[in-house]
């Protein structure tokens, strides 16, 4: 069959090494690599883009992608990402972040750097446990859910409720942009695609700290098929979590993609 | 007419997930159950006619493993008004 160039409609993009991932089979972890890849080739910003990769399941995301990379320790991504951010200050940088990571011995660099106003882009994924580890509970386990370290369900009394970190960063000053969006389905991944895109577009215009929250699945851990997940994001894990715009600076209203 | 396309999975990348297959508005997807990728798993393949190039595989794939095609039935000339 002929292939000419002009038949084509999509390829992998090329801001993706050639490694395969790690991930399980239906990750939607894959699913945020790409979009991200997608953007950075896009706005053509891969050969001055630096990525912090997390602890977590996202630890070999520097194998992933043709940028720069450099690895943080547990939770300490943001910090990480500030020292190079203003070293560096006309690199674009992000961190790739999990919940167990950003949520939970990460919190303080988080709200601490998004207080700063730092100049970064943070991608958050949420999958409501920790995926590398074994799927224990983390701070984003919905009420009642059954992890590793949850047997019984996750009970409120005793282990607390879940914490939205969207919600939670958008009352900060520094904060320019803030969404959460899922990856449940081609819609919501497209949306999520132009969330990331604005997020690196604050970040380039200097307008402060974004973030992205991506809810995601984790089917190895929730003990589903990859497709049963994405229905498990949608019937449970939205009511939990609204998608919406959390904060959207004024002059990010402005951006026109 | 409805538009016509193929696509090409990836056997290094396809890891057998069926979030294609499902998200396939063609119904036209499926595992290959007949082949196993180096890694493996059955890769998803398109086994009837009726692929139109949506991409919607390519959106929904976690391992980018789809390369997606169109046939292009006329070129278009720009209209001028």
């Amino acid at each position: 069959m002929t292939t000419p160039a002009n038949n084509l409609v999509y390829e992998r993009p090329e801001a993706f090494t050639e490694t395969p991932t790690h991930y399980c089979p239906g990750c939607t972890h894959g699913v945020a690599h790409r979009l991200v890849a997608e953007v950075l080739e896009e706005m053509n910003i891969t050969d001055k883009t630096i990525g912090v990769a997390p602890v977590g399941c996202a630890v070999f995301a520097y194998n992933y992608f043709d940028v720069d990379f450099v690895e943080a320790p547990h939770g300490r991504a943001p910090a990480m990402a500030t020292g190079v951010k203003r070293v560096l200050p006309d690199r674009v940088v992000f961190t790739y972040q999990g919940d167990g990571d950003l949520a939970s011995i990460g919190m303080g660099e988080i709200v601490h750097a998004a207080a700063r106003g730092e100049n970064l882009t943070v991608i958050f994924i949420n999958n409501a446990n920790f995926g590398m580890t074994g799927g224990q509970m983390a701070p984003t386990t919905l009420p009642g859910m059954k992890t590793s370290s949850s047997q019984n369900g996750r009970d409120v009394e005793t282990q607390g409720y879940p914490i939205k970190v969207s919600e939670m960063l958008s009352t900060l000053e520094g904060v320019g942009y803030c969404v959460r969006r899922s990856l449940h389905d081609p819609k919501n991944i497209r949306l999520a695609k132009k969330a990331i895109r604005t997020a690196f577009e604050t970040q380039v215009r200097g307008l402060g700290f974004s973030m992205v929250e991506l809810l995601s699945t984790c089917p190895t851990n929730w003990g589903m098929t990859p497709v049963n997940s994405l229905k498990f994001v949608e019937e449970h894990m939205i009511p939990a979590y609204p998608l919406g715009d959390y904060k959207i600076s004024d002059a990010i209203k402005q951006i026109k993609i | 007419m409805a538009a016509k396309g193929w696509i090409e999975v990836s056997d290094t990348y396809c890891k057998g997930c069926e979030l294609c297959i499902s998200a396939c508005p063609q119904d036209v997807m499926e595992l290959n159950m007949s082949r196993l990728t180096p890694k493996g798993y059955h890769p998803a393949h398109t086994f009837k006619d009726g692929c139109t190039g949506c991409a919607i595989c390519a959106v929904v794939c976690p391992d980018a493993a789809i390369t997606v095609y169109r046939e292009v039935t006329k070129v278009n000339t720009p209209v001028t008004a």
